[in-house]
């Protein structure tokens, strides 16, 4: 079989991955990959460190250093990896729900300590792993399996959340714009302090089906075709409706 | 000139037929075959390489590593 | 303080800060914390310490924070370790079961106080017995050693990270608010004499490294992040290579390897005291604060002719079933004094299989047993 470039940095003896088709969680890795090859960090300090979830997985695949710990506990667990081996370069990978509803506490106050950790946040709006029930970014009368008459709950604006805490480096692609995120991964590495990406991605097989957006594909389009690149902006106002524009981009890099 | 020294790969076996890279290749280059691999997803196949710019949107866009713009000689280096 | 790189000698100290010496004695450079009477002088004292000997405190918005910062410093291959109290124990639990899963060495000091919930929190309980056996979930075994002294929670925090270290979990050290805010002289003997394990590096290359292929005393040898090794580790039942693999099989010979490495290994990791056990018709069987007390009681009772012993269990867990089932043929009764309804008692007629009675004498906490409450049973269990 032919090998991909960035088959050395997964691994393979695990792949295929369990994410569904059309989802983006493969693509984010991906696009990780690549910004982590662009920052030349080296590898063996790398650190991947996950939690629970669609998103948690990501650990199992990437061919470094990597942790799958509990439920909203990862970025307490990478700041203990970070302070006691200040030479480790250590990333969170994890979804919405682990890192913002359960781990909501841990996220803020590593942001508020500024701990020099990057975060990809990878929001696909709902509890995947468990089946599609509503989380801490599902927007406003979006149906999940735990909504079906559409969310009440006001969701979090992640990119607002994390600056608001102190965070050093804030930003938000989705995984529509793959070289823009791309680019971000690598800023992100690089930059001293707390830094969050926040990478909007398809589930087709919950929060796209049930909000008329049937295929990965429909929402990557939904993606291309609705973002708006503000970068700079205070990011107070980059919270997402359901049909409305969704502001990407790179909204803080500071301290 | 890139389209010289890089080619694409596709790895059949892997392709989820999320159709990711045929909406984005800019050329729209990119087409889902007949065939079926064993999980039985239609691979995706180049229909004219030769207009391929060898961008790599492709490989960055896909989710199950199954497309890549690679260098001719050694293919480990993106 | 001054800057220094160790004590050495003797001191005036409270049980927290003999902990906290304890801990730097044996090598610990990471501390997460987080504020809870009675074991907050802890956290404090670390605070200080850490810092002159090129270690980290932290401090961290909860337990749940506390207990995964551990883990994480851990695996950066730092001694790393925490203390609590009972409600912050209870939030501690899934994550000291993922250092159970995943194997990883630390020390969580539980100063016990009245409970349940918020409870009595400056005074003294040892209601968290069954907690430090069963509290995470699933089948798995731990490590818990009671001190009754400051000196033995100097003593036992160092032995708790050799434990650690040897056997690759969570090691707890239940203690009490009694002995954690009594101060007694403790000796702390010059570092170089005292015995100190590490975890066992791999002597592989990390292409032929299985991260969680055990050595013959069932512990695999432990390569940390940043090692070059590409590790995985992961909470989910996993295989040999650390990936995972959730299948019946998997989970058969990881949980009952997890098991085994303790109970297969008591001999090394049981310690007990006895004193007067030999001839014994009547055996007080204490720990922590509680086998203190009871020492007044058996000199009452042998001033009285009763033949009585006490045995104290310096680790509570593993419980030392062979001894007490051993005493059980001996003697006509057990008389389990504990700072709670009956915890430890369960174990002691567990073993005891109907040979000998179980007299519990609880005591539902606020404050050590009253030495005649003990003698009266002692008197009772002996007619």
């Amino acid at each position: 079989m032919k090998k991909h470039p960035l088959d050395d940095y997964l691994r393979v003896a695990r792949m295929p991955h369990i994410w569904c088709p059309g989802c983006g969680l493969g693509l984010v890795v991906n696009c990780f990959l690549r910004g982590l090859l662009r920052s030349q960090l080296n590898l063996d300090k790398v650190v991947i460190v996950s939690g629970i979830g669609c998103t948690g997985r990501a650990a199992g695949y990437i061919n470094l250093d990597s942790f799958h710990t509990t439920h909203g506990r990862a970025v307490p667990f990478a700041t203990g990896l970070k302070v006691a081996n200040p030479e480790l370069e250590v990333v969170v990978i994890s979804g919405d729900g682990d890192l913002v509803a359960i781990g909501g506490n841990h996220l803020i106050h590593a942001a508020r300590r500024n701990t020099d950790l990057t975060v990809l946040c990878v929001n696909n709006f709902v509890y995947g792993m468990t089946g599609g029930q509503m989380g801490p970014t599902t927007p406003l009368t979006a149906r999940t399996t735990t909504s079906r008459g559409g969310s009440v709950d006001r969701p979090f604006n992640i990119p607002h959340l994390a600056a608001a805490s102190g965070a050093a480096y804030v930003a938000r692609w989705t995984t529509a714009h793959v070289r823009r995120l791309e680019k971000a991964v690598t800023e992100a590495l690089l930059k001293k302090g707390f830094s969050l990406v926040e990478i909007v991605s398809p589930c087709p097989t919950y929060y796209g089906r049930m909000n008329k957006q049937v295929t990965g594909l429909d929402q990557m389009k939904y993606f291309r075709d609705n973002s708006v690149i503000k970068s700079g902006i205070d990011p107070k106002g980059v919270g997402i409706e359901v049909n409305g524009p969704i502001v990407v981009g790179k909204f803080i890099d500071r301290g | 000139m890139k389209t010289e020294t890089k080619e694409v790969i596709i790895i059949p076996e892997r392709c989820k037929e999320c159709g990711f890279c045929i909406e984005f290749c800019p050329k729209h280059l990119i087409l889902a075959s007949a065939e079926i691999n064993s999980k039985g997803y239609h691979p995706v196949y180049i229909s004219d390489i030769s207009q391929c710019t060898r961008c790599d949107i492709c490989g960055m866009i896909c989710p199950d590593f199954a497309i890549s713009v690679v260098s001719k000689k050694e293919p480990s280096r993106v | 303080m001054p800057e220094r790189e160790y004590l050495a000698g003797e001191f005036f100290l409270s049980g927290d800060d003999a902990c906290a010496e304890g801990a730097i004695s044996a090598g610990c450079r990471f501390f997460a914390g987080y504020p809870i009477t009675p074991a907050t002088e802890i956290a404090e004292r670390m605070s200080e310490r850490l810092p002159e000997v090129g270690g980290n405190y932290i401090q961290m918005e909860d337990e749940l924070g506390s207990m995964a910062a551990v883990l994480g410093a851990s695996w950066a291959g730092t001694k790393a370790m925490t203390a609590t109290s009972g409600p912050g124990f209870s939030l501690m639990m899934e994550n000291i079961g993922l250092g159970i899963m995943t194997e990883t060495p630390c020390v969580v000091v539980n100063i016990q106080r009245g409970g349940p919930s918020t409870g009595l929190p400056t005074l003294t309980g040892q209601g968290d017995m069954m907690q430090a056996r069963w509290g995470s979930h699933g089948p798995y075994s731990i490590i818990a050693l009671s001190p009754s002294s400051p000196q033995e929670l100097y003593d036992l925090t160092i032995r708790a990270f050799n434990l650690s270290e040897k056997y690759r979990l969570p090691v707890l050290v239940m203690s009490e608010a009694a002995t954690g805010h009594m101060y007694e002289k403790v000796v702390i003997p010059p570092s170089g004499e005292i015995e100190l394990l590490a975890r066992r590096k791999p002597t592989v290359p990390p292409e032929a490294y299985l991260p969680f292929a055990p050595d013959t005393d069932l512990v695999p040898p432990m390569a940390n992040a940043g090692e070059g090794y590409r590790l995985h580790v992961t909470g989910l039942t996993h295989d040999e290579r650390g990936y995972p693999a959730m299948t019946v099989e998997a989970q058969d010979r990881l949980v009952r390897r997890l098991v085994d490495k303790i109970e297969r290994n008591k001999a090394d990791i049981i310690a007990l005291e006895e004193d007067g056990t030999g001839d014994a018709e009547v055996v007080i069987c204490s720990y922590g604060v509680s086998a203190r007390v009871s020492q007044i009681a058996v000199e009452r009772a042998r001033g009285e002719g009763i033949r009585v012993g006490l045995l104290r269990l310096i680790t509570v867990w593993p419980f030392p079933d062979d001894r007490v089932r051993e005493l059980a043929r001996q003697v006509k009764a057990f008389v389990v004094p504990e700072i709670n309804y009956g915890q430890i008692a369960l174990e002691v007629e567990r073993c005891a299989c109907g040979l000998a009675k179980v007299v519990l004498v609880p005591h539902m906490g606020g404050r050590v047993h009253a030495p005649e409450l003990i003698l009266e049973a002692v008197r009772q269990a002996a007619r």
